[in-house]
């Protein structure tokens, strides 16, 4: 190994991994929102919305994030939708995360057993005030497990972003090997990279399930 | 006058409810009246609707034909619709406790908190006094020493006496009762039972769901007999008990005051 190089590349992929950072960081932010929208439009009792909801969700999920990029990307301008490439890998990013991100906050809000909401309802609680009171918190724990894993998957997915020639981490990594012919060194710096920020995320998980699990240990 | 109205009027009147669930109907035309400061409770066979009516009475199941009363205002509301409803059945039920058969505390919150978060959120009662009401009924129900553990790690009878302080904690007119003893091992049967005596006494009115014969007989005012979603019989436990009018009643009772004595 050519540590020497090791290095010198060091500085320039550590930048290029704040972009990986950024890119899904935000995606994640707006994911969030999109993810809530979702979960929303399916407790409306007008049913097409709710098949907009689920037919949406459907076919994020049955389609490659790759293909979605590609599509957006490069597809996008032909009907005048222009972005540039975070922007791009953001939006596709944020839209694809919130669709996996609707299921598990649904799935999580529908595991708390409906007792709850039958004794929060008949001390008097209206809808929201049950919701944010009573079954949200007992939602959280699953909520924030199943979140977490698709963080971690959303950090990963962001490698697909150089596609569309975002400079991120691995698209660096790349540029570098075409220039010095060592991807081994690079490759391996690369992947070490990925794995602090997957474990910092994981960190971040554990600490707020822990947060939201407090009641169960005291 | 004001007070003889109250007093006249009865705290809870079931006129001929009619509940279905798909193809089945499962309520078929139930009265029933509670007046202030009685209790009444319900028996009969599994299936037979019992915990569907004193649901419906809550408005947790809503009924199709009929009408539900508390203290002389309709629960039921089919005239209105939306938030207005919304916010309508949200101050009826502030007015009823109701007991579930398996508890329902909100185990992420700690004893003093299931109870005290009804008068907080909903009568905006400031923290302290909120928690001298709620240490108050802990202390009534033999718990005040709980006041900070969270509910599992509560045996069953400590729960549900939880969930019976907590229904108190917004001072309702009615208590509803849906056999808050049939989920506890038996040695804990009667620390709950002590509880609902005690309310008993002091005139709170009941409304109790059980298959607790011996119970029902020792702390009612009224009985009504239910099967098949028809009421088959009511009248004072002591003539329902010993000396039924009815066949039905006759059969069910043999079955069930064989298995509690
Ligand atoms: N949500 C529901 N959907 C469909 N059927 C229901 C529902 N709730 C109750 N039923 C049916 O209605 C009938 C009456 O149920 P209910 O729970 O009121 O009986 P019960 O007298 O309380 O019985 P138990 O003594 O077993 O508690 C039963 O046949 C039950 O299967
Ligand atoms: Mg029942």
């Amino acid at each position: 190994m050519d540590f020497n190089l090791m290095v010198e590349v060091t500085p320039l992929l550590i930048e290029a991994a704040w972009v990986t950072i950024d890119v899904s960081a935000r995606s994640m932010f707006f994911g969030f929102f999109v993810a809530c929208g979702l979960v929303f439009l399916q407790s409306f009792r007008f049913a097409p919305i709710r098949w907009f909801a689920r037919g949406y969700i459907s076919v994020v999920r049955g389609t490659p994030y790759f293909v979605q990029l590609l599509l957006v990307f490069y597809g996008g301008p032909s009907i005048g939708v222009r972005l540039d490439p975070i922007t791009c890998g953001v939006f596709v990013g944020a839209f694809n995360i919130g669709a996996y991100m609707s299921e598990a906050i649904r799935g999580s809000i529908e595991s708390v057993d409906s007792g709850q909401t039958e004794a929060a309802r008949s001390v008097g609680f209206g809808k929201v005030q049950t919701m944010v009171s009573i079954v949200l918190p007992q939602a959280a724990p699953l909520m924030i497990r199943s979140v977490g894993v698709l963080a971690i998957v959303l950090v990963k997915n962001s490698s697909l972003v150089s596609i569309i020639s975002v400079v991120e981490l691995t698209y660096q990594a790349q540029r570098l090997i075409g220039s010095t012919y060592k991807p081994l060194e690079i490759f391996t710096l690369s992947a070490l990279m990925y794995i602090v920020i997957v474990y910092a995320v994981m960190g971040i998980i554990e600490l707020a399930y822990r947060r939201a699990t407090r009641y169960t240990t005291q | 006058m004001k007070t003889e109205h109250q007093t006249d009027t009865p705290m809870v009147e079931i006129r001929n409810v009619h509940k279905r669930f798909g193809d089945l109907e499962v309520l078929k035309g139930i009265d029933l009246t509670v007046n202030r400061g009685k209790i009444v409770s319900i028996i009969g066979p599994s299936g037979s609707g019992k915990s569907t009516l004193l649901r419906s009475v809550n408005h947790l199941e809503v009924i199709d034909q009929g009408e539900i009363l508390l203290d002389g205002v309709q629960v039921n509301r089919p005239d209105m619709n939306g938030l207005a409803f919304e916010r309508h059945i949200n101050h009826i039920r502030q007015n009823m406790g109701m007991v579930f058969q398996h508890f329902n505390l909100f185990p992420h919150l700690s004893t003093i908190d299931n109870v005290t978060l009804g008068p907080r959120k909903l009568k905006g009662m400031d923290k302290k006094i909120a928690r001298e009401l709620g240490m108050e009924l802990l202390d009534r129900v033999g718990l005040a020493e709980k006041a900070e553990v969270f509910p599992n790690h509560l045996s069953g009878g400590q729960k549900q006496r939880v969930a019976i302080a907590r229904a108190l904690a917004m001072q309702p007119k009615v208590m509803l009762f849906d056999e808050a003893t049939s989920a506890l091992d038996p040695e804990l049967v009667e620390e709950v039972n002590r509880v609902m005596r005690g309310l008993a006494e002091e005139h709170m009115t009941m409304l109790i769901v059980t298959h607790e014969m011996t119970f029902a007989r020792d702390v009612s005012d009224w009985t009504m007999f239910m099967d098949g979603g028809v009421v088959v019989e009511e009248c004072a436990p002591e003539k329902l008990f010993s000396n039924p009018d009815q066949e039905r009643t006759c059969n069910f009772l043999r079955k069930h005051l064989g298995d509690n004595h």
